[in-house]
Order: structure tokens, then C-alpha cells, then sequence
């Protein structure tokens, strides 16, 4: 709306929470740019950050953020990129704070940041399945209310109409909880072009875009198929989309970067992650995967044009995080002759041996996996004749932690009272982690509130 | 005719969708996207992952991308968060669907 760009350049340079702090230091400094996304959630990284808050309270939100920012915003702040990321996770008043931080740090005026919250519904689960929410499973239709005391996140995915509305307000950085991921792209698209959310098929373009870029180098040459062929993986250029007023788009990466664009990459990252690809629901629209023209323009340029969308649904996505207990898995290298013989011995020896002591697992809450033996493809492609080595994956899961720290008592004293060739026991005793349910849900638009604060850095 | 594995006609690629994967194949060319559309069923992938998922198995034509995008249930030995497998995630289902061999009136070469 304000400057109307054109095109307008929208980078995205983490995929995930983990994701390399060089892929966005590349993007700002390595051409033209205007919008820098950063996404940080997964399905379940609401709740391991919510585990993180629980024990230290300035915790509860991707910090890998903090060293990005560090690292990018002298440069975005001198050549107007503006950033948006959804890293605030659960403690957004922390991450805030902490972004505050690093702008103080580096010693820029007038930097301006903006939070948007509201998707955080965790506090209110309990009034909102008392008021008749149920919340029910996408996957069994089960209702939540039986489960509502293992509950451990609640995060509803929101759009881009509040990152539409910080950017409004002139912020150079937004952060945001549990924006959905194509959302990221969609806010800035429209507010550069002065869309309305209610175009459905100019949002369905932007979020295709988004969606696109929105898991890093896998649109840009990251596993795929012609992995051996694909210019200088070292050095793998991101993901950039060039839109246009009209809702097309041109998928590339900066000049000199190395990976690939093109229309095989393009379409393979258009399906990650997909369902009926005529009918994509994000917060912003329903959008038709199938709708679009994908052709290569140049090198490294791939188009997509032609977008068609339909109104968006009435409800957002929940993603629960429930309680479910420990898991442990422990690891023994198995040297051959007779390698997977002597793992698969060597699996039952170990649950014998607590049977002795009292340790009983449940045959559905045991694990044993020989890796090297075919384990991936399992009825796709013939097994292996003798192998020289496995690695044997043996595990257990359970609501008891000290029994499932027996269990990991009992692994090294394998190597010298098992079959022989055991080795490989690196790391010490495996330790018991805590076991995340992923409950997907609906819940009405109308009961979820979204803000967006802004501040000013002095 | 001829027995032609799935990787001649067509590249893959999967990821996890809470407790189940989806596997998209996108064939090379026009020509090879005729023949996964009539040959490569749903029930032949499902008979595939029968090893390794345990539900029904969705076909979803994406003739724009010469692509067609399989939802496999269940196929990853529970939830995403909760499997114990090595590849919890399905990150391996794109190259595993495409050691499938299709029947093929004749070789496609």
C-alpha cells in the first residue's frame, strides 16, 4: 500500500526451529530484498518450549532467533528489510523483551518491533471446553475433555491480518506466536499491494508463495532427488519470491548462491506436507494447489500464476500438545557373522533380564528396530544376506521413569555377557525423555483474540 | 510387456502429517504422467506400504505438477512426536514408493 513495490521480494530463511543462522545473513546481504520471514514452529515445538518455560520462566521461545537478528538487522535496518518471524513461541513478553535486547545491544535507533499474541490459548482450555468446545480430534473425532489434565500447549493457528496490521504501523520487525507458516508471506504481500484478505484469489497466491518458501533450501535444490547434480550444495541459496500486483510470482534465490530453481523443485515443495491439494485451509483462505501454472522463465526462475482461492473456513487449527509419558531408546552396533541374529538375541537377553529383576514392559510398549537389516523399506526391497554390521535400536515407553531407567541400566552389560561383536555403546546410559501427544483440533475464530503491541526502541 | 520401477518414470518426495505420511510422485513428462495415472492406484501403493502402515491410502491427482499425492494413514508407527521408528517422520516414504514396479504394456524407453 505504501511504497508499492514492484515486485515485491519476500525471503524466508529458516525452515524450521534449528534451521543453519547463515541462510538469512545470505539473504539480506547477498541481493536485493524486502521482507525477511523466519519460521520457527513445527507441529510439536509449542510444547518443547513450553517444557523449557516450565523450568526457567525467561525461557519458552526459539532463542536461535536472537542470534539471526543479531546477525541480520544492522543490515536490514540500513537497506529497509523488514522481518517478520513467528519465534515468540510461548513466553512472548520474554522474546520481546530479549529482542529489545539485541536492538540495545547493537546500538540502532529508532528500531521499531511489534509482538502479535492472542494464539496462545492454553490458560483458557478448560472455560472453553466448559462453554462447549470440544476440540475434537481431527484424526478420531474424540472429544478433548477426557484428556483435558495432560495438556502441556494449546496454540490456535492464526493469519495474517495482525501482521498486516503491525506492518501498518510502520515496524521494521514483527514477531509473532503461532502464526501459521504461509501466513508469514501473505501479510506482507497484501500490505505492499493493498490486497483485501477478502481476495480470495490473490491471498490464494500469496499463501501458495508462502507455502513454497516456507521450509527453506527444500524448494531450492535441499533433498532432492538430483542431489549429485545440484550446483555447490555448500553454499545453498534460499528461497525468494518476487511477486507481482496481478498475484503471480517468480520463485528464485540471489545470483551467485548455489542450488537449484526449478520446475521439478518447485513442484515437489508445492506437495510437502500435502493433503487435497484443491483445498489448502490456512487461517487466510482455501486455497487450490491445482489452480496454478508452474514454468521455468530463466534460470533459477520458476512462475507460478493463476491462483484460485475461496473463502476461508470459520474455524482455526489447535495444535494440542498432550502428556504422554517417558521414552527411551537405546543403540548397540552388532559386528557380524550372523549380525542380525545376534541383535535380534541380544533385544530379548535385555527384556529377559528385567523380566528376572521385575521389570515387565508390555509387548506394545517394546521397540526393537535392526537397522542395516531393511528397516525402512520393509516389503519394498529385498532384505540383506548377512550383513557385516547392524545397529540395534532397542526402546521402551511408559508413565514410569525409574522403570524406564532400569531399562537403561541393563544395555551396557550386553557387550561383555551377550553374543559377541557388541559395540558401539557411545554416550553412556540413554536418559528418558518426556513423550508428546500431537492433538489437532478446530476451534471458532470468534473466541480467539489476536493483539499486536508495538515499541519503539530509544 | 515390461516391468518398469517407479523411479524411471518419475522422482518423490514425503513428509509427516501428525500420525501419517503423504508421498508425492511427480512424473518427468507428459507421457510418464499418462501412464502413473492409470497404473499407479492407490491400492498398489497401499499394498506397498502394507509393511509399514496400517490405514487406507488416498490418491489426489495434481495434473498442473504431472503429480500424483498419495496420503498414506497410519504409516508411521504412531504419531510424529511418539514413534520410536528411525524415520518417525517419513522422510524416507518418497524413496521407498519409488522402488514400486509398475506392469507396463511396454518400456517406456
Amino acid at each position: 500500500m505504501s511504497n508499492a513495490r514492484q515486485p515485491v521480494l519476500v525471503g524466508n530463511g529458516q525452515g524450521f526451529w534449528g534451521d543453519t543462522a547463515q541462510a538469512p545473513l545470505r539473504l539480506v546481504e547477498g541481493g536485493p530484498l524486502h521482507y525477511l520471514t523466519l519460521d520457527y514452529l513445527a507441529e510439536v515445538t509449542m510444547t518443547i518450549l513450553r517444557k523449557q518455560l516450565a523450568r526457567d520462566p525467561s525461557a519458552g521461545y526459539a532463542r536461535d532467533f536472537l542470534e539471526v537478528l543479531r546477525r541480520t538487522l544492522p543490515t536490514c535496518t540500513e537497506r529497509g528489510i523488514r522481518i517478520i518471524a513467528n519465534a515468540a513461541g510461548v513466553n512472548a513478553p520474554a522474546c520481546n523483551e530479549a529482542v529489545i535486547g539485541v536492538v540495545r545491544d547493537l546500538g540502532l535507533q529508532g528500531v521499531r518491533v511489534a509482538s502479535v499474541t492472542g494464539d496462545d490459548i492454553f490458560d483458557r482450555l478448560p472455560a472453553l471446553v466448559a462453554d462447549g468446545h470440544d476440540f475434537a480430534n481431527l484424526d478420531t473425532g474424540e472429544p478433548l475433555a477426557a484428556h483435558l489434565e495432560r495438556v502441556t500447549s494449546a496454540n490456535a493457528y492464526i493469519g495474517a491480518r495482525p501482521v498486516m496490521e503491525a506492518l501498518a504501523q510502520g515496524v521494521d520487525v514483527v514477531v509473532t506466536g503461532r502464526c501459521s507458516d504461509p501466513s508469514l508471506t501473505v501479510a506482507p504481500l497484501c500490505h505492499e499491494f493493498g490486497w483485501s484478505l477478502d481476495d480470495h484469489d490473490l491471498v490464494a497466491a500469496a499463501t501458495i508463495a508462502g507455502h513454497i518458501i516456507e521450509c527453506g533450501a527444500q524448494c531450492t535444490g535441499g533433498n532432492f532427488y538430483r542431489w549429485k547434480d545440484i550446483p555447490d550444495l555448500a553454499r545453498i541459496g534460499y528461497p525468494i519470491v518476487e511477486a507481482s500486483p496481478d498475484g503471480s510470482f517468480v520463485v528464485t534465490k540471489h545470483d551467485g548462491t548455489g542450488g537449484l530453481v526449478d520446475f521439478e523443485t518447485v513442484a515437489a515443495q508445492m506437495l510437502y506436507e500435502a493433503g487435497d491439494p484443491t483445498c489448502y485451509i490456512s487461517p487466510d483462505v482455501v486455497a487450490d494447489f491445482t489452480s496454478v501454472t508452474v514454468e521455468e522463465v530463466g534460470t533459477d526462475r520458476v512462475r507460478v500464476s493463476g491462483a484460485r482461492g475461496s473463502a476461508p473456513t470459520d474455524s482455526y487449527k489447535v495444535a494440542i500438545g498432550l502428556w504422554a509419558g517417558y521414552r527411551v531408546v537405546g543403540q548397540l552396533t552388532v559386528g557380524g557373522p550372523d549380525a542380525v541374529d545376534k541383535a535380534m538375541v541380544t533385544s530379548e537377553l535385555l527384556f529377559s533380564r528385567l523380566a528376572d529383576d521385575g521389570i515387565d514392559f508390555p509387548v506394545e510398549d517394546r521397540f526393537v528396530e535392526v537397522v542395516g537389516a531393511n528397516v525402512l523399506y520393509d516389503g519394498m526391497r529385498p532384505a540383506p544376506v548377512d550383513p557385516p554390521e547392524v545397529v540395534l535400536r532397542v526402546g521402551v515407553t511408559g508413565p514410569d521413569r525409574k522403570k524406564l531407567e532400569r531399562f537403561s541400566m541393563e544395555l551396557a552389560p550386553l557387550l561383555i555377557s551377550g553374543p559377541p561383536g557388541l559395540t558401539g555403546f557411545a554416550g553412556g546410559r540413554p536418559r528418558p525423555t518426556e513423550v508428546v501427544e500431537y492433538w489437532p483440533a478446530l476451534v471458532d475464530k470468534s473466541v480467539v483474540t489476536t493483539e499486536v503491541d508495538v515499541v519503539e526502541v530509544a | 510387456m515390461a516391468r518398469v520401477p517407479l523411479w524411471r518414470l518419475g522422482f518423490a518426495r514425503s513428509g509427516d502429517k501428525g500420525r501419517h505420511t503423504n508421498v508425492a510422485v511427480i512424473a518427468f513428462d507428459e507421457h510418464g504422467y499418462r501412464l502413473l495415472r492409470e497404473h499407479l492406484t492407490a491400492e498398489r501403493v497401499a499394498a506397498h506400504f502394507d509393511r509399514l502402515a496400517d490405514g487406507p491410502v488416498h490418491r489426489y491427482d495434481v495434473p498442473n505438477l504431472r503429480a500424483l499425492n498419495f496420503v498414506v494413514h497410519n504409516s508411521l508407527g504412531g504419531g510424529a512426536s511418539q514413534s520410536l521408528r528411525t524415520d518417525s517422520q517419513g522422510k524416507t516414504h518418497a524413496n521407498g514408493l519409488l522402488h514400486l514396479e509398475l506392469d507396463l504394456p511396454e518400456d517406456p524407453a
